[in-house]
């Protein structure tokens, strides 16, 4: 009896709505990439079909998560967080190059971006290290936990990869949020921020690539030398703007069936899809990730324990940081920084991973119904 | 199991810390939603304007230009499809890399491209490198067009003289408009790389012939690369020409003067028709018309023999001889002299101090205006000039065209000289000497005239003193509407003279042919009327004719008119440097005329009952 009570509550867990949530956007990802991709004289495997592969991957990685134990996994999270150090390591030295970045670690004809991985795998650990003892004092509440991301995130931005290294602080800066620093410690960690920043200034600027340091130039002053510099970001508010309200409909998109747009089904999906659909397909899109994200707060502030809430919400801080960056940056707001749209871009290892703490999410709520006190 | 370690205060924080996470993530999405409605909604116009100039690209159609046909329609000039380069700028990313690419794979001059790269223009209208390429060159280009942005290949027409040589001074060249002409407003709806005439009716006529262009908007991608067309604005041809000229005449005239310098005029005397004008040495309009080097230009515009000028209707030359119809004509009219009165030849004539020789030295004894004219008497005309006086002379020189241009189709006909008193004191600030009278009572000193201007001449005579304006031009041929639009002769008027002198002076220059200065004119075919000229080089000459060096002989003039009883062909030839006129141009002119006698032409001559008058002088309104 109580089983079956246990079994159906824990059924219930898997939320028709957040599941319809994600079909929805993956969808829109799947579609945009069809789209720009249409008429291209590819080699070998269509980008779409290959991206409706890593979403069937992504699909089983979400359903294990889904039917594991959190609690059982946060126990490996120092061991995978050592892991994929390793592997940052080891894409230093055997990654595979491209576009001046050295990100990805071929498995056979595959290739691997640890990275993606390091972001979740962070969230783990982070989430273990809080819920496992009362961490009192800033030392142990902040500097301990900020030398626990600091190799990740240095070997992160040696690749370069600018934008997972940002979403590395991010989500320490959410965690540090969600567990609460008393205003002395935020006065410390914002002395030495300023104290700390001519050094780091000069050895963040003086460690960017060329490409980097251009593209916040470019954001800077933003019609300056549209045929260099500026192009990416001109273009792709080009692409946004000219979108209107209704959009180009599909394969409408000129800014990215001609090229105009560069990166046009991973980075820059976002702006292929306001072109297509405009402002109209635009509120679709951000009312979906709204939708999702609420789902996912909810799930976090109904989390039994500690362990779970910031399990959760530091998937909804990786997640809510990717969507507006990502978004901002192809519209102009914010430098460009090669982080891609949750879900939408093309990407096997950032779609896997995104499913996959997607999955640990809705975990969180299973467990919330299965545990009786 | 996994118990809180925290009390429950600390995770009632959390919840409280989530809720502002919602309030932030609201208010963040919020200002996302408002940047994307100003870019889309707000300045979403402005962004596609940016986008369809992003993608579309316009490109010209250049008209197929008009043809050229003689006048029993044998094609003179045509189109042939051929290969052109050419440059969007736009989508250009190194321009140097291009020039090195370019010149690299085609061997083209470094220092052009980069040139014609860096001129005035639309970066986003393709602009022409080069043009004429061989086929293997358009094909190497375009198995490179992925290494070459926004570089491509057009195929469009290129100007065609299936002549070569022939009529070159008549039909002219085209060439790339210049930026000066692009500044004229003539020039107005054309654009840099439109080609237009640059020489003979092809510059004259241009407007006719250069048809509009229309426009192609093309989709490109990021290279540039043609991905459709949208829209099409199709280009309108240009109208076809049909000359006056007959295109065997033509090559007999050219092939008479041979590697000679000078020039055969021969038109129809009652249309002003221009049958021939050839004029050499020539050139080939097919090479002009093309993209020709700084040396190749420098080679022809230094080459002596000046191959581009027309000596028909832009050399000018004395008269000599020839001059002594008008001469004789105004003898009679102005009754200076009766057709019996005589005066006696010596071989020379003094006036003042100075002793004016008669080329015959011996003299010729008594003679009255009909010897004068059949043996060329020079003392005979001396004095007449000196009874008449420059004014007078000149007076009837301009009533028969003289130092008037004809007003021929043709760019930069020069006008020649006909002095006077009133010319000398403007040209030259100075007073007329009487002596200067009796020079160019015999077509010498200040006289100057164009072969065009003589054929002219001895036309109106020939035709009894009505002219028509020469012209080379008898019809358009409207490509839009197909109508054939005839164009009128031009009538100059009737000059008043009386029909009995005409009668006189054309005995006279009859029987220059049959027993004068012109016997070598004489023909078995067509009775044939005419008169020599030498038109003296250097003052002085002493010796036979073939001790001189060649720069220094005398050139030779004849001019005709046949059949003398209806005549339907007037002549003028100049040989420079050749001699005599009876020996050395007379058997030019009677060979012009018999072929075209031979020809015997069906003449389809356009004529207008309406002749238009141009000024009063002698002529008179006749119709």
């Amino acid at each position: 009896m109580i089983n079956r009570l246990t079994e159906h509550r824990e059924l219930d867990s898997f939320d028709i709505r957040y599941v319809a949530l994600i079909l929805a956007i993956l969808g829109i990802g799947v579609l945009s990439i069809y789209s720009v991709t249409y008429g291209q004289r590819g080699v070998g495997t269509p980008y779409y079909l290959k991206q409706l592969i890593w979403i069937g991957v992504g699909a089983a990685a979400f359903l294990i998560m889904w039917a594991s134990d959190y609690h059982h996994l946060a126990r490996f999270a120092y061991p995978a967080y050592a892991v994929i150090l390793v592997m940052l390591v080891v894409v230093l030295f055997e990654g595979r190059t491209s576009k001046g970045a050295q990100r990805w670690i071929a498995l056979g004809p595959l290739s691997f971006q640890p990275s993606e991985f390091a972001k979740l795998i962070l969230v783990l650990v982070l989430a273990h290290y809080y819920s496992k003892a009362p961490r009192v004092g800033w030392l142990q509440r902040v500097i301990v936990p900020g030398l626990l991301v600091l190799p990740g995130l240095l070997l992160i931005l040696k690749q370069p990869d600018l934008g997972s290294g940002l979403s590395f602080v991010a989500v320490y800066a959410a965690m540090l949020l969600m567990v609460g620093v008393r205003s002395q410690a935020l006065g410390v960690i914002l002395l030495f921020s300023i104290m700390l920043f001519p050094f780091a200034w000069e050895g963040v600027w003086g460690s960017l690539h060329d490409y980097q340091r251009q593209r916040i130039m470019a954001f800077v002053d933003q019609d300056y030398d549209p045929g260099g510099k500026g192009y990416h970001a001109l273009q792709s508010r080009i692409a946004i703007g000219s979108g209107e309200l209704l959009g180009k409909g599909l394969y409408g998109g000129t800014q990215s069936q001609l090229k105009f747009l560069p990166e046009g089904h991973t980075d820059f999906v976002f702006a292929v899809f306001a072109e297509e659909w405009g402002f109209m397909g635009v509120l679709v899109l951000l009312a979906l990730f709204v939708g999702l994200i609420w789902l996912s707060l909810e799930i976090a502030s109904k989390a039994k324990d500690q362990l779970g809430a910031l399990l959760a919400a530091g998937i909804v801080a990786m997640l809510c940081f990717c969507v507006v960056v990502n978004i901002g940056m192809t519209a102009g707001m914010f430098p460009i920084v090669g982080i891609p749209l949750p879900l939408v871009s093309y990407g096997g290892s950032a779609t896997i991973m995104t499913m996959a703490a997607l999955g640990l999410l809705l975990n969180v709520k299973r467990k919330r119904l299965s545990l009786f006190y | 199991m996994a118990t809180a370690h925290y009390p429950e205060t600390e995770v009632g924080d959390l919840h409280r810390r989530l809720v502002i996470l919602r309030v932030g993530l609201l208010l963040v999405v919020a200002l996302l939603g408002l940047r994307l409605w100003h870019l889309q909604i707000r300045e979403g116009p402005y962004y596609r304007d940016l986008s369809e100039n992003n993608r579309t690209r316009q490109v010209l159609l250049e008209p197929a230009r008009g043809l050229i046909y003689d006048r029993h329609g044998v094609l003179l000039a045509n189109n042939v499809p051929s290969f052109s380069l050419y440059v969007t700028l736009e989508d250009v990313k190194d321009r140097e890399l291009l020039v090195k690419q370019l010149t690299d794979l085609l061997g083209l001059d470094a220092a052009l491209v980069r040139k014609k790269l860096t001129a005035k223009g639309s970066k986003l209208l393709p602009r022409k490198i080069k043009d004429r390429m061989t086929l293997r060159d358009a094909t190497l280009v375009e198995s490179h067009r992925l290494d070459l942005p926004g570089v491509m290949i057009q195929v469009e027409s290129q100007r065609n003289y299936p002549g070569g040589m022939t009529a070159a001074h008549i039909l002219g060249y085209v060439g790339e408009i210049s930026g000066e002409q692009l500044e004229k407003p003539e020039f107005l709806d054309l654009h840099q790389g439109s080609v237009v005439g640059q020489y003979g009716v092809e510059k004259s006529y241009d407007r006719h012939m250069r048809g509009v262009a229309g426009q192609k908007n093309v989709e490109v991608d990021a290279l540039g690369h043609e991905k459709r067309a949208t829209v099409v604005d199709r280009p309108q041809a240009g109208n076809d020409l049909y000359l006056t000229i007959d295109a065997r005449l033509q090559k007999v005239a050219e092939d008479l003067l041979g590697e000679e310098h000078g020039a055969i005029v021969a038109l129809d005397p009652t249309s002003g028709d221009i049958l021939a004008m050839a004029s050499r040495p020539g050139f080939d309009p097919n090479v002009l018309s093309r993209e020709l080097t700084a040396k190749q230009w420098v080679e022809i515009v230094q080459d002596e023999g000046r191959p581009l000028n027309n000596r028909a209707s832009q050399g000018q030359y004395p008269p000599g001889s020839t001059f002594k119809i008008p001469m004789a004509i105004a003898a009679l009219e102005t009754k200076t002299m009766t057709p019996s009165s005589t005066v006696f030849c010596n071989g020379g004539y003094q006036f003042g101090k100075r002793l004016y020789h008669d080329w015959k030295a011996g003299g010729h004894g008594y003679v009255d205006l009909h010897n004068a004219l059949v043996h060329s008497c020079d003392v005979y005309f001396y004095t007449v000039g000196q009874r008449m006086g420059i004014d007078v002379m000149a007076e009837f020189g301009k009533d028969f065209g003289l130092g008037k241009a004809t007003g021929v189709e043709l760019p930069s006909e020069r006008s020649g000289i006909m002095p006077s008193t009133a010319w000398k004191q403007k040209a030259k600030n100075e007073q007329w000497l009487p002596g200067e009278t009796i020079s160019a009572a015999i077509g010498q000193g200040y006289v100057t005239v164009t072969p065009l201007q003589m054929a002219s001449l001895v036309g109106t005579v020939a035709n009894n003193g009505v002219s028509y304006r020469p012209r080379l031009v008898q019809a358009v041929m409207d490509r839009t509407t197909g109508n054939l639009m005839e164009i009128p002769a031009v009538p100059r008027g009737k000059l008043s003279v009386k029909p009995e002198t005409f009668r006189l002076i054309k005995d006279a220059l009859a029987d220059v042919v049959t027993k004068g200065t012109a016997t070598r004119a004489k023909s078995s075919v067509v009775t044939i009327g005419g008169k020599t000229g030498t038109a003296q080089v250097a003052a002085l000459r002493t010796g036979p004719e073939e001790s001189i060096p060649k720069k220094f002989r005398d050139h030779a003039w004849f001019v005709a008119f046949a059949p003398v009883e209806s005549p339907k062909i007037a002549v003028a030839v100049i040989g420079e440097h050749m001699g005599h006129g009876g020996a050395a141009a007379a058997p030019l002119a009677k060979e012009v005329i018999e072929t075209y006698m031979k020809l015997a032409p069906q003449v389809p001559t356009v004529t207008s009952d309406r002749p238009s008058m141009e000024g009063p002088g002698r002529f008179s309104n006749d119709s």
